[in-house]
């Protein structure tokens, strides 16, 4: 009796998820994929964003992205392998550990506030792709530590016998027989990233401003498309243009889940 | 012997790179505390925290209402997350015929992917009406931005839960179910006190989500500074506060924005040390 009543709440539970998720979906792309032209993604916002199109704060949406990822990824991968194979479990190891774990739970708005004072205004690169970029990197760099060591883990043990019973150092080894291995597991970790990059907002907006010029260098104050969701929604300005932009990014942020689901399955079988 | 200086030299900087999420903690550590920390000081500690008056204009800064905002969403956000996030769980492990698992699954990652604003969108334009039009108020509500929350912690407690209940020994439930008890009784009675310390750990990490949570709630709470009397009241959190502030404040004003930074900072780190602490002794 119990058993039944249990079974059937977990199933309204499990299944009230996905009806919550899927209805989330349809409002937005049944609204916005009607706006999705060839001209909304090849103009830039005009008046404020009431018309045209998004491509300015694709690009710069892109632009930080790249930054991201292009600090981020060294940085990652070498703590990964730091802690996978040059060290045991130790004092420096737990350091380390517990500096990803915490660094992992920061809420966004502080790296806001932290990019704010340290990157824009401390090392004075102002409102920047640089300093939303390098504010993202540090969010994302827990990310890609623990996907890069979850890689490494799988690799078997032989590997490195091998490579060490050919001669090779230890440096050759992580070269020649880890890193190549773990790079479907890297790559995971950086789309997942990348997921994120396209989606963050509070500690972009105080990080790399909202302006809607098209961007010239680095050190140019950018709008993302998520900020500018984020405007034209609460300001009001056009819902017309916040549902397009809102269905661009969902897309996006399916295909970019969906690609990291089939690298990783496909990394999967290839090891069992 | 080049290579075996050549080595030496790799690991050093190896050990550095490894350095680095701690060092950014550190930093972001040092900068907020030295934006924020001189202001707490010049008002005082206890005015700060328990001052009702939030008036930058006239220099009264006190962030009780804020912490009571954050407060009462992070409970009602629990209220939805922690059955429902259970409940899928167990599902998860327990109860999943193939298909099922197969929708499921890729619902839970993309609930974590889609970003906060979508959600803050969609609960302003479709649960923010909803609440004013059957339960009163302005809508814009405690009550709306729980529901959003307790949905946007659902993959945090459900990962880790999930985690927490497959690490068991296989034994465990064996044993229950070998003992006459049904499969419930064995889930409800064995499996869940055992993964106890994973699941503890999985709501307090869903719970510093919800505190941290910031661009969703901004679209949805209203962000009126009063304390909050009921769920169907506006309220701000200790985030928002931060959110919709920061783009002019300055002087003190900025500072006492730091300063809220820095308690909630605080918050987060308590939070994610405990959980920390839980999931190690799970694992030992």
């Amino acid at each position: 009796m119990t058993q039944s009543i249990a079974k059937i709440l977990i199933w309204m539970a499990a299944l009230s998820t996905i009806v919550v998720m899927v209805l989330i979906l349809f409002q937005i792309l049944r609204e916005g994929l009607p706006i999705l032209h060839l001209r909304f993604f090849l103009e830039s916002p005009k008046s404020m964003g009431r018309e045209g199109g998004i491509l300015s704060t694709m690009i710069g949406t892109i632009a930080l992205t790249a930054v991201a990822i292009i600090f981020a990824t060294p940085l990652g991968v070498g703590t990964a392998i730091f802690l996978r194979e040059y060290t045991r479990e130790s004092r420096i190891s737990r350091i380390i550990r517990f500096g990803t774990d915490c660094l992992a739970g920061v809420p966004s708005i502080i790296f806001g506030l932290f990019g704010f004072v340290f990157f824009v205004i401390y090392l004075n690169m102002g409102w920047s792709i640089l300093s939303g970029g390098l504010t993202l990197a540090a969010m994302i760099l827990p990310t890609i530590i623990c996907t890069t060591e979850e890689a490494i883990k799988t690799i078997p043990y032989s590997y490195r016998e091998v490579s060490y019973s050919l001669g090779g150092t230890k440096w050759q080894t992580v070269i020649h027989a880890i890193l190549p291995n773990a790079l479907p597991g890297i790559f995971t970790g950086i789309i997942l990233s990348v997921g994120r990059s396209i989606g963050e907002t509070a500690a972009v907006i105080l990080t790399a401003g909202s302006s809607l010029v098209m961007p010239t260098s680095l050190f140019s104050p950018i709008r993302t498309m998520a900020v500018h969701f984020y405007i034209l929604a609460r300001e009001g300005i056009s819902m017309e243009m916040a549902y397009g932009t809102g269905a661009t990014l969902i897309l996006l942020v399916l295909f970019v889940n969906t690609v990291a689901n089939g690298l990783l399955n496909r990394y999967v079988r290839h090891r069992s | 012997m080049i290579v075996e200086i050549k080595e030496k030299i790799i690991e050093k900087m190896l050990l550095l790179i490894a350095l680095s999420s701690i060092s950014i903690l550190a930093l972001i550590a040092i900068f907020i505390f030295g934006e924020g920390l001189p202001l707490i000081w010049k008002i005082g500690p206890r005015a700060f925290i328990l001052g009702e008056r939030w008036v930058p204009s006239q220099g009264s800064f006190g962030i009780l209402p804020m912490i009571f905002g954050s407060f009462w969403v992070t409970l009602g956000a629990l209220f939805l997350g922690i059955p429902l996030g259970l409940a899928c769980a167990i599902f998860l492990c327990e109860w999943t015929p193939p298909w099922a698992a197969i929708v499921l699954r890729p619902t839970m990652q993309l609930l974590a992917a889609i970003p906060s604003v979508i959600y803050g969108f969609w609960g302003l334009i479709v649960l923010v009406p909803l609440v004013r039009n059957y339960l009163g108020g302005p809508g814009l509500s405690i009550l709306s931005g729980s529901m959003i929350l307790g949905f946007m912690i659902l993959p945090t407690i459900i990962s880790i839960s999930e985690d927490s209940l497959r690490a068991l020994p296989p034994s465990f439930k064996a044993g229950g179910l070998a003992l006459g008890a049904t499969h419930w009784q064995t889930i409800w009675r064995v499996l869940i006190p055992a993964a106890k310390s994973g699941i503890v750990a999985s709501i307090i990490l869903g719970m510093g989500r919800a505190i941290g949570e910031t661009m969703a709630m901004i679209m949805i709470l209203g962000n009126a500074v009063k304390m909050p009397s009921s769920f169907l009241d506006s309220a701000r959190t200790l985030t928002t506060n931060i959110g919709i502030e920061m783009g002019y404040a300055s002087g003190d004003h900025r500072q006492a924005l730091f300063a809220t930074g820095v308690i909630l900072f605080f918050i987060i780190m308590i939070l994610n040390s405990s959980a920390i602490i839980l999931s190690k002794r799970r694992m030992g």
